[in-house]
C-alpha cells in the first residue's frame, strides 16, 4: 500500500457558479470563469462548461447521408446561403434535419474541484465517443443525464467533488436541465444553479421563474415562460447579483451557451457587472 | 478491502464486443472506486461532510382492503439548505411495484434503478413478474453486502403479485421486514401518529388516500426536513395508479380554512364637539 498521510485530503474547492435554464425550445447554460483556491485566484479565464460534442467522423457520416438523401448542395452550405435560395420552405425543412443531426445534444457545467471535474469530463466524452461509433448517432440529453448519474455513483465511496448541471435538448427538441448532487442523485428541472453562488441564485430564480411542481396531479403546465433572449438576460442578472455577495463568483466574464433549433451560440462577454450589455453574440455558421 | 460487485453485473456487455480495444482504460464490469487509505471510515465521514448528499423525508405505505397505499413528500435538504422541492420519492419499479425513497437520494435512486433492471431480467428469464417478496430480498441482499460502507437507504417495496398485496421495509443496515403499515424518514413519527389513529383495514380507496395524504401533510407541518408536494399512489390488482399530488401549502388551507376575523369594533369618525 502506498504511503499515507495522517489526514489525507485529496480535495480542494475551486469555487464558481453554474446556471442553466430550460425553455420551450431552447436551453441556456452559463458559468463564470474564475477558478480560485482559498482566497487566491488561480485564473480568471477558465471554462467550467464541457460540450459533449459530435465526433468529427460522425459529422462526415451525416454529411454523406445528406448528400445521398437530401440533395447535393445543402450538405456543404451554410444557412445564410440556403436562405437566399428561392425554395425557402423546402430548404428550411432540410436544414432543420441537418442541424438536428449535427447539433450538440448536451452541455455540462460543473463547479467544485476542477481536477475531479476534468476527470469526469474525460470519462463522459470518451463514453459519448464510443456511443457514437456504436450507434451511429449522438447520445440524447436524457441518456447522457443517466450516464452522468451512474458515472458519479460508481465513485460513491471516493466521490468526484463536482456539482453538475447538464443542459440540452431532449428528443422532442424541448429544453432540458438536469441537476445533480456529488454522488449522482439527479432530477429533471426547469432551471438550476450549482456551486458557490447556488444558494444566492436559486432563491432568485425561484422568485422569477417558479412554475407548478411536476409532481402535481392534476398536472399543470410547467414551461419556463421566457423567450431565449430574456433567459440570457436573466442569467446575466443572476451572475451580477451573485458577484456582489460571493467572492468565488465573478460576472466580469461569464460564458453563456444558448442553443435551440435556431442553434445560436452566444458567447456573452459581460465586461461590466453594473451595466448589463450583451457585448458580443457570435453565431454558428 | 474487497467488495462484491455482483449486484452491478448485467447480462448485456457494456461496450459491445468482448475484445474491446475501445474500452481500454475502462473496466469492463462497472465497479466502485475506493480511496487508498487505511482510515476508510474517517475518509467517508469527511467526504460526506464535504459533498453533503441530499436527504430528509417522510414516506409511508400501508396495506388495506383494496390494496396498498403509498405516499411521500418531495423535499430534499443538504444540511439546512433545501436543495429541491420536487424530488420524486416514489420510484416506479414496474407497473405493479413501487419503491419509496428515504435516506441518501443517490443511494436510493441508484439501487432502485438497479433493482428495476434485476426485476425486468427476472421477468424475461422466468416469463412472469417477480414477487414483492423476491424483489425486496434482492434489494436487501445487495444492501447487506455493502453494510458498514456508509450507504443510507430506508425504503419500502410495495406491490401486487400472485399472492395479492405485498409490503416490505428494507434498509441499509440489512433489515428487511414484512408488514402492513410502515412510515420511514425524519417525519415518520408525526406520520405514524396520524396513520395509527385513523387506520382501519376496511377503508375504501378514497378514505385510504385521504388518510395517507393527511399523514404526510401533518408530518410536513411538524418536520422541517419534509415538505413540497404530497404524492399518493395506490397499488391494486391491475397495477399502480397515482391518485393525487398536492402542494402541502395548499393542503394546509383546505384542512384549516382561514376564517374571516370578527370585527370587534369599527372605527368611526370622532364626533365633533
Amino acid at each position: 500500500m502506498p504511503k499515507e498521510h495522517a489526514n489525507w485530503s485529496p480535495y480542494d474547492n475551486n469555487g464558481g457558479t453554474c446556471v442553466a435554464i430550460a425553455g420551450a425550445d431552447y436551453c441556456v447554460i452559463a458559468a463564470d470563469t474564475r477558478m480560485s483556491t482559498g482566497y487566491s485566484i488561480l485564473t480568471r479565464d477558465y471554462s467550467k462548461i464541457c460540450k459533449l460534442k459530435l465526433e468529427s467522423l460522425m459529422e462526415k457520416r451525416i454529411r454523406n447521408w445528406l448528400f445521398a438523401y437530401l440533395g447535393v448542395e445543402l450538405a456543404s452550405q451554410s444557412f445564410r446561403r440556403i436562405k437566399d435560395k428561392c425554395d425557402f420552405q423546402v430548404y428550411l425543412c432540410r436544414f432543420m434535419v441537418w442541424e438536428y443531426l449535427r447539433a450538440d445534444k448536451s452541455f455540462m457545467a460543473s463547479s467544485g474541484f476542477q481536477a475531479d471535474v476534468k476527470a469526469l469530463q474525460k470519462v463522459l466524452s470518451s463514453r459519448h465517443l464510443i456511443y457514437q461509433h456504436q450507434h451511429n448517432k449522438q447520445m440524447s440529453c436524457p441518456a447522457m443525464a443517466q450516464l452522468l448519474s451512474n458515472t458519479l455513483y460508481y465513485k460513491r465511496f471516493f466521490p468526484y467533488y463536482a456539482f453538475n448541471v447538464l443542459g440540452g435538448l431532449d428528443s422532442e427538441g424541448k429544453g432540458c436541465v438536469f441537476t445533480y448532487d456529488a454522488v449522482g442523485s439527479y432530477e429533471r428541472v426547469g432551471y438550476s444553479a450549482q456551486g458557490s453562488g447556488a444558494t444566492l441564485i436559486t432563491p432568485f430564480l425561484d422568485n422569477q421563474l417558479k412554475s407548478p411542481s411536476p409532481l402535481l396531479l392534476p398536472a399543470k403546465d410547467a414551461v419556463t415562460p421566457l423567450s431565449e433572449a430574456e433567459a440570457i438576460d436573466l442569467v446575466k442578472t443572476c451572475f451580477s447579483s451573485a458577484t456582489e455577495r460571493d467572492i468565488y463568483t465573478v460576472s466580469s466574464y461569464i460564458l453563456v451557451f444558448s442553443f435551440s433549433y435556431a442553434f445560436a451560440l452566444s458567447r456573452g462577454v459581460n465586461e461590466s457587472s453594473r451595466d448589463q450589455k450583451i457585448n458580443t453574440r457570435l453565431e454558428l455558421d | 478491502m474487497k467488495l462484491d460487485f455482483g449486484g452491478l453485473e448485467s447480462s448485456a456487455p457494456l461496450y459491445g464486443g468482448n475484445d474491446d480495444v475501445l474500452a481500454d482504460g475502462f473496466s469492463a464490469a462497472p465497479s466502485f472506486d475506493l480511496p487508498v487509505t487505511s482510515d476508510f471510515d474517517g475518509f467517508q465521514k469527511n467526504s460526506i461532510q464535504m459533498v453533503k448528499p441530499a436527504k430528509g423525508t417522510t414516506t409511508l405505505a400501508f396495506i388495506f382492503k383494496e390494496g396498498v397505499m403509498v405516499a411521500a413528500d418531495s423535499r430534499a435538504s443538504m444540511g439546512g439548505y433545501i436543495s429541491s422541492q420536487s424530488v420524486k420519492k416514489i420510484i416506479e419499479i414496474n407497473p405493479y411495484m413501487l419503491g419509496t425513497m428515504a435516506g441518501g437520494a443517490a443511494d436510493c435512486q441508484f439501487w432502485h434503478r438497479n433493482l428495476g433492471i434485476k426485476c425486468r431480467l427476472h421477468e424475461l428469464a422466468n416469463k412472469r413478474r417477480i414477487s414483492v417478496t423476491g424483489a425486496s430480498k434482492l434489494l436487501a441482499n445487495i444492501l447487506y453486502s455493502y453494510r458498514g460502507m456508509g450507504l443510507s437507504v430506508g425504503t419500502m417495496i410495495a406491490g401486487w403479485d400472485e399472492k395479492g398485496p405485498g409490503l416490505y421495509y428494507v434498509d441499509s443496515e440489512g433489515g428487511r421486514l414484512k408488514g402492513t403499515k410502515f412510515s420511514v424518514g425524519s417525519g415518520s413519527p408525526y406520520a405514524y401518529g396520524v396513520l395509527d389513529s385513523g387506520y382501519h383495514y376496511d377503508m375504501t380507496i378514497d378514505e385510504a388516500a385521504e388518510l395517507a395524504r393527511r399523514s404526510i401533510y401533518h408530518a410536513t407541518f411538524r418536520d422541517g426536513a419534509s415538505g413540497g408536494v404530497a404524492s399518493v399512489y395506490h397499488v391494486g390488482p391491475t397495477g399502480w395508479t397515482k391518485l393525487s399530488g398536492d402542494d402541502v401549502g395548499e393542503l394546509h388551507y383546505s384542512y384549516y380554512p382561514v376564517e374571516p376575523a370578527i370585527v370587534e369594533q369599527e372605527m368611526t369618525e370622532a364626533v365633533v364637539a
